[in-house]
């Protein structure tokens, strides 16, 4: 087929560039926290993630020790090595605190009161004063730390900050509020699809409008519900709330996919004396695997994703937290300069999702397509 | 008993019980209340169909019943009322919300995210799926710009807090003005302009979504009718606008109507990124900041934002009916 790119190379390498660009606009966000993820926190503070497989120049400052001045006629010097083991590389130094890296390594700095200070790239230095040095002076000095990745974040946010009982928490909401409107919504398809009734064009249209009421609607209304029935604001709340929610979708999907199958097949099937139940279940649900495949994919993915819902059906208390909410609610507000640890949460709850995604894309898109493209 | 257990045995029990409903409500319609045997197998067999269909949508029409279309109503009732619930106030507090000054922001607002939005995702998607459709890495960068779509709205906020970061060492933009001399600067508390640097985060979500459908329809489109464009002279971007385009407007259009239903949905985003504060309210954050202290606005906004979604349920019934036909 020939296309906007046609036979002009031109054109053709215009294409290229473009989509190109247009890729790592999308990507560079997400590579960003996933390199945030696996820095350590100072150096997130002294480079940008795109920096982080070069070192970080980091500035210090060490007290040396007075009590080691040796004395000749007329000045005091300190000689000594500010590293306590070999290996790394001064690149600037200084005497006070106003100008840490004001010097060059191998430098000879004139400090006040006539003092001076030498510090050489290996660390070690010399320190000389007229008088007698009383007070411990400290030497500033900047150095090159090579970067460094490690899994400490994630250590940290599985352990002590309770994302792991999110991560189980979201788990426990998403696995039942995905496998049940699936059943539901299978029994109702078919019935939408193979069986004549009077009433039907009637329903299909009611769950054809209700694809796009707002789930804001529903809040007040069914929390109340749910607190006069007594299940108040639970898991079994939540569960009965994502069914309700997702089987527009999942019967709309599912009768559109159902009623493109093979007449014959089915009605050769009920010739034989098959009751519809046998041949829903035997023959229309093995046949509409793709379909299942691809709503289970899109419930799964909303209700793990899920925020609002499981602001107002769950308890409030971090006991029931579902990975949203802890980073929304929680980690926000408690670990807001703590980037790190922002960034590992986050790729901590979108792990999951974008694996399902990779491996699944192909249900996605003809889902997608076949909810939508008429 | 831990939430683990509980789900598990709700698995259990809801997948079981469903199967058990299905089979058992069938058996007995089918051999105890119309038996195929006895004095007329024939007018049971018959009957029996007639039941058959209402049993198997029962569990779906309760549910959808329950969860989607008495909250409508029930909605709409406890709005009327204040907040507390004990005393009916008609329509007072749309009056008061109406007239509340953090409302106007939010309607603004959502009407600047309705226009946008919709527009910014569709012509991306549009224009990913067109550059796309002939490279050889095509599926590739299509699979990367579609990934997205798997993130929740939660965690992409949280990915493009780093990308707005008010710090040169962190934030690409801050970096980037950095770079050429410029100063930091908190993108998100530029008054107005604060509202498009979320809108993005929904567009980079979406522009996915709208690529592959739009993908999938371009494919659709008659390769005669692009031939024959070509050998009248059309040079590419005539064919692209005056040949391509028209052929899937209709698609175009479902796409643009799904996401303008997302974004009156979407309160997670500014949730997250702002808490609606800086003047970038939108009508589901403002609702939620409502939620669980006044019932009687929650609903209110609520159903306002029903009203805005209503042409467009009409719209989708409409087309429903007119395929079912």
């Amino acid at each position: 087929m020939d296309n906007i790119a046609g036979s002009r190379p031109a054109l053709r390498w215009v294409t290229q560039i473009s989509v190109i660009l247009l890729v790592l606009i999308w990507l560079l966000p997400t590579v960003g926290l996933l390199v945030s993820s696996f820095r350590d926190r100072d150096q997130i503070s002294q480079s940008g993630w795109w920096m982080s497989p070069f070192a970080v120049v980091q500035n210090f400052g060490v007290k040396i020790d007075a009590g080691t001045a040796t004395s000749t006629a007329d000045q005091f010097t300190i000689t000594g090595n500010i590293f306590e083991e070999a290996g790394s590389e001064v690149i600037r130094f200084g005497g006070s605190r106003a100008a840490p890296t004001e010097f060059k390594a191998g430098d000879t700095a004139d400090l006040t009161r006539n003092r001076s200070l030498t510090v050489q790239i290996d660390g070690s230095f010399v320190y000389t004063s007229p008088e007698e040095i009383t007070r411990d002076p400290t030497v500033y000095f900047s150095l090159a730390s090579p970067p460094e990745f490690s899994l400490e974040n994630y250590e940290t946010i599985m352990t002590s900050s309770n994302m792991d009982r999110a991560f189980i928490n979201t788990l426990t909401v998403t696995i039942p509020a995905t496998i049940i409107p699936i059943l539901i919504a299978a029994f109702a398809a078919y019935a939408l699809a193979w069986m004549d009734f009077a009433g039907r064009g009637l329903i299909i249209a009611i769950v054809v409008g209700l694809l796009v009421v707002p789930l804001q609607l529903a809040l007040v209304p069914l929390l109340q519900f749910h607190n006069k029935i007594g299940i108040g604001q639970s898991f079994l709340g939540i569960w009965m709330a994502h069914t309700g929610f997702g089987l527009p979708l999942a019967i709309y999907l599912l009768r559109n996919y159902m009623v493109g199958l093979p007449r014959d097949i089915i009605e050769s099937a009920k010739v034989d004396g098959a009751t519809d139940f046998q041949v829903f279940i035997k023959i229309v649900l093995p046949l509409s695997f793709p379909a299942l495949a691809s709503f289970a994919i899109f419930q799964f993915l909303w209700t793990w994703n899920d925020l609002l819902v499981a602001k107002v059906f769950l308890p409030s208390n971090s006991e029931s937290w579902v990975m949203t909410v802890k980073i929304a609610d929680d980690l926000l507000g408690s670990r807001g300069g703590d980037w790190g640890i922002l960034a590992a949460a986050a790729f901590v709850s979108i792990a999951v999702p974008l694996i399902v995604f990779f491996t699944m894309q192909r249900y996605l898109v003809r889902g997608l397509l076949a909810g939508s493209v008429k | 008993m831990s939430p683990m257990l509980q789900g598990i045995v709700t698995i259990v029990l809801g997948v079981g019980g469903c199967v058990m409903y299905f089979w058992l409500s069938n058996i007995i319609l089918d051999k105890v209340i119309f038996p195929v045997r006895g004095p007329n197998p024939g007018r049971n067999i018959n009957r029996a169909n007639l039941v058959r269909p209402w049993l198997f949508l029962m569990p779906a029409l309760l549910a959808l019943g329950l969860y989607l279309m008495y909250p409508v109503v029930g909605s709409f009732i406890r709005s009327l009322y204040n907040r507390s619930g004990d005393e009916f106030v008609g329509f007072g507090n749309y009056s008061t919300m109406f007239a509340d000054d953090g409302f106007q922001t939010a309607f603004l607002n959502n009407f600047l995210w309705i226009l946008f939005v919709p527009a910014a995702s569709t012509f991306f998607g549009l224009l990913v799926a067109q550059l796309t459709d002939q490279l050889k890495w095509g599926n590739i960068a299509k699979s990367l710009i579609f990934m997205p779509m798997a993130i929740s709205f939660v965690g992409a906020s949280l990915i493009w807090k780093f990308v707005y970061a008010n710090d040169a060492d962190i934030g690409l933009i801050n970096a980037m003005r950095d770079y050429f001399g410029a100063g930091p600067i908190d993108v998100l508390q530029i008054g107005f302009w604060n509202n498009f640097f979320l809108m993005v985060i929904l567009v980079w979500i979406q522009t996915g979504f709208a690529m592959v459908i739009l993908s999938g329809a371009l494919r659709g489109i008659p390769e005669e009718t692009i031939e024959a464009a070509i050998i009248d002279g059309a040079n590419p971007f005539q064919v692209f606008f005056k040949i391509k385009v028209p052929q899937i407007i209709g698609t175009i259009t479902v796409v643009w109507t799904t996401i303008t239903i997302l974004v009156l949905k979407v309160f997670d985003i500014v949730y997250t990124m702002t808490g609606g504060n800086f003047g970038t309210d939108i009508l589901p954050s403002y609702m939620m900041a409502y939620m669980f202290r006044d019932d009687g606005r929650a609903t209110a906004v609520a159903f306002v934002i029903m009203l805005i979604v209503l042409p467009v349920m009409i719209w989708n019934i409409r087309q429903a009916r007119a395929e079912m036909r």
